[in-house]
């Protein structure tokens, strides 16, 4: 065999960067025209009486979630796994060309699930539970499309070369094991077309419709046991796999600590799972799992800062490079924002905490610190790192970067200051009783005053998303600039006068 | 171990699984041992009430309205009883939300009227000064799917044991039967009585006569569900 570096085949990695940028847009305007319904309700009808079905703020939420989600984080979390996989494991998806078929029906088939996922949303076909409001044909097409990834994933480690699994494949295994038991289990559901009605007629009604298999309580537990989980093993997993390689890559330090990143993968694995029940405090869940739920949230924290702490200090001796490149400084932001996220969830888990906070924008704006801090941040980060290296071009604009990164770190501090001040605001308002014993407010009054809170939050959300289309504006003069090798060379010799 | 287990990807992945599965093992499965049984006084969801409750996923009114209530007193005092689990036991899928950006409707049904609801949903904030709820006018218009719900009731009847056309106890020592019918056109017709008690306390004209016709508009069959929530 000749002895040449390996050449990496970036084909399907390009496809799935193409969709992060792309229903990244789409899920975060979806994102801001909500922001702005509520601030404004008169915007639900801004394409008139006719079409107010489709723009109204409830239409809407799911089809928001679910873009971000499924659309801009899967999308991220596959584009840097047919990047970092081949890399990592020393093999070029190029030397399979079942692989390379495999990865290629992947991604059509995720955009025709995307696709049908839309529409169906926007159809108003959901079964309302959260994030996993797809009915049954849908559902069937999340799991062919997931098993499609997991064939690509253990196909591209069983032709490895490099026999030891980086910190990153730990990870990308776990996103993959976690989200397919999470989402068969949350989904069990009886599709209604299959019932006979004692007439003898089949086939009844609508025939995507389905009935959970699980009933009031017991749904709740499974849906928020998946609905937490969907956040560990979408947001948080395949997030630290990104910044477990892409940090270390991009500022050439080594990672800080194994043993660290060792007890932060096992310890985020075992207690991940227990904390789902915080989201039913003081509901009609069995006491003792609330209670479970609670200490094992804040015990999340170790495993959490673990990871982040091993970050920053990957970053020992050389944080000039924070100042000088932007590029770091996203990171070093997205792992700061992880380690936030990490302490404000544990404390709103706390039972006496949680009274107030439940229910109310506190919980919307610590979800939002999360993603648009940590995971927003970290996507586009390694997309920055890897641009160049796929499209094999320089990056458009460093100084872009610069200023997308302000605007979009004032954009973050905006929405969750809002929704801080908004959500604590309002649960002492509900709980608020005067010296007679009488509630203090009746409900309107504890919406009307979160408007001034509802118009910050909608221009925060605004900022980050033109700070989003600073960077798909990036990516693209990147991806569309002339090669380098096509390029006059900066150092060349002059010809010969 | 963990330097063995890095470089055999298929023990890994057994090891993280069994790590993960644990949690869901201990907390999910006791549970569900004991199964929903619903309490005295939950009946189940009737033809035109389960259209409607299709109505409200479909709009996905939890988005900013919650099903429960929980056991402070602030929360009893504006809403009602605290929730009992017993209550949920016909609930598929439960619909506690998330979010209250409105209140709480676990108990609508104790203390408003169909006549209130129709004004609502037509110009919410014509009832509620400065209200940021949206209209909801293609209620009015669109017509109900009777037949998935009746669909929704055999699968649920035949899987999940839930007593149609059998006597359930109520809180005042009566019983009550919640009837679903032997076939399509029953079930329509069993709907479409429903529809003509709701329809009797409304006043939109177009509604009124649709349901004279023989159709419901979403909006009865959505009132004919809040009106069941107490």
């Amino acid at each position: 065999m000749v002895n040449r570096p390996l050449e990496y085949d970036y084909t399907v990695a390009k496809m799935f960067m193409l969709t992060t940028v792309v229903l990244g847009i789409v899920g975060m305007l979806i994102g801001v025209i909500l922001a702005f319904e509520l601030a404004f309700p008169g915007i639900n009808l801004i394409l008139g009486d006719k079409l107010a079905e489709y723009t109204n703020f409830s239409r809407l939420r799911p089809l928001h979630t679910d873009a971000v989600i499924f659309g801009f984080t899967l999308s991220g979390v596959f584009a840097t796994w047919y990047y970092v996989g081949q890399r990592v494991l020393k093999v070029s998806m190029a030397e399979s060309k079942l692989l390379m078929s495999v990865g290629k029906l992947h991604f059509w088939l995720y955009i025709v699930v995307v696709a049908a996922a839309v529409f169906s949303l926007f159809a108003g076909v959901t079964t309302s539970k959260e994030y996993a409001e797809f009915e049954w044909p849908i559902d069937i097409g999340v799991v062919v499309v997931w098993v499609l990834f997991g064939v690509s994933m253990f196909g591209l480690i069983g032709i490895r070369r490099e026999k030891s699994l980086y910190i990153s494949v730990w990870y990308y295994i776990a996103t993959f094991l976690g989200i397919a038991m999470l989402y068969l289990f949350n989904n069990m559901e009886i599709p209604t077309m299959l019932a006979t009605s004692p007439a003898g007629e089949t086939g009844i009604g609508s025939w995507y419709h389905s009935v959970s298999m699980y009933s009031g309580t017991n749904d709740a537990l499974v849906q928020w046991w998946y609905g937490h989980n969907a956040v560990a093993f979408g947001f948080t997993v395949p997030i630290v796999a990104m910044i477990y390689y892409f940090l270390p890559k991009e500022s050439g330090q080594a990672i800080y600590s194994y043993k660290l990143s060792l007890l932060s993968f096992w310890g985020l694995m075992f207690v991940y799972l227990w904390a789902g029940g915080h989201h039913l405090l003081y509901s009609t869940v069995p006491d003792w799992m609330q209670t479970m739920a609670s200490v094992f949230s804040v015990i999340l924290i170790l495993p959490s800062w673990g990871s982040a702490i091993n970050m920053l200090l990957t970053m020992k001796g050389q944080w000039q490079q924070v100042a000088a490149s932007p590029l770091i400084k996203f990171m070093v932001l997205a792992s700061t924002f992880y380690m936030f996220s990490t302490l404000e969830g544990p404390i709103q888990a706390i039972k006496s905490v949680n009274a107030i906070a439940h229910f109310t924008d506190w919980i919307v704006g610590h979800v939002h610190d999360g993603v648009l801090g940590w995971v927003g941040f970290m996507i586009m980060s390694a997309l920055f790192h890897m641009a160049p290296r796929v499209f094999k071009r320089e990056l458009y604009s460093k100084s872009l970067m610069a200023t997308q990164f302000w605007i979009q770190t004032l954009g973050v501090i905006l929405y969750f200051t809002s929704m801080w001040i908004s959500g604590i605001t309002q649960g002492m308002m509900w709980r608020a009783h005067d010296e007679f014993g009488n509630l203090a407010y009746s409900f309107i009054d504890t919406v009307t005053v979160l408007h001034p809170y509802y118009v910050i939050r909608g221009v925060g959300g605004l900022l980050y998303l033109i700070g989003f289309l600073m960077f798909a504006y990036n990516i693209y003069k990147t991806m569309s600039s002339r090669p380098v090798e096509e390029r006059e060379l900066q150092n060349a010799t002059p010809m010969g006068a | 171990m963990f330097h063995w287990l890095e470089k055999h990807p298929f023990f890994f992945a057994v090891g993280v699984f069994l790590v993960i599965a644990f949690a869901g093992l201990i907390e999910i499965l006791p549970n569900f041992a004991q199964a929903s049984r619903p309490v005295i006084g939950t009946a189940p969801y009737s033809t035109l009430e389960l259209t409607g409750r299709h109505i409200y996923i479909k709009n996905s009114c939890n988005a900013c309205h919650s099903q429960l209530v929980r056991p402070f007193k602030s929360e009893t005092d504006r809403y009602g009883h605290y929730s009992l689990s017993g209550e949920y036991a016909y609930d598929r899928p439960f619909l506690w939300g998330s979010k209250r950006t409105g209140p709480d409707l676990m108990r609508v049904g104790n203390y408003r009227t169909t006549d209130w609801h129709e004004n609502h949903m037509k110009e919410p904030s014509a009832v509620v000064p400065s209200s940021i709820m949206p209209a909801y006018r293609w209620l009015f218009t669109n017509k109900s799917d009777i037949e998935t719900a009746y669909a929704e009731q055999l699968t649920v009847a035949k899987n999940f044991g839930v007593p149609y056309n059998k006597p359930v106890s109520m809180k005042d020592g009566s019983s009550k039967t919640v009837k679903m019918g032997a076939s399509v056109a029953e079930a329509k017709s069993i709907a479409l009585e429903e529809a003509k008690v709701i329809a009797a306390d409304m006043r939109d004209q177009d509604v009124k006569d649709a349901v004279a016709n023989g159709q419901i508009p979403e909006i009865v069959a959505l009132i004919a569900y809040l009106n069941s929530l107490k």
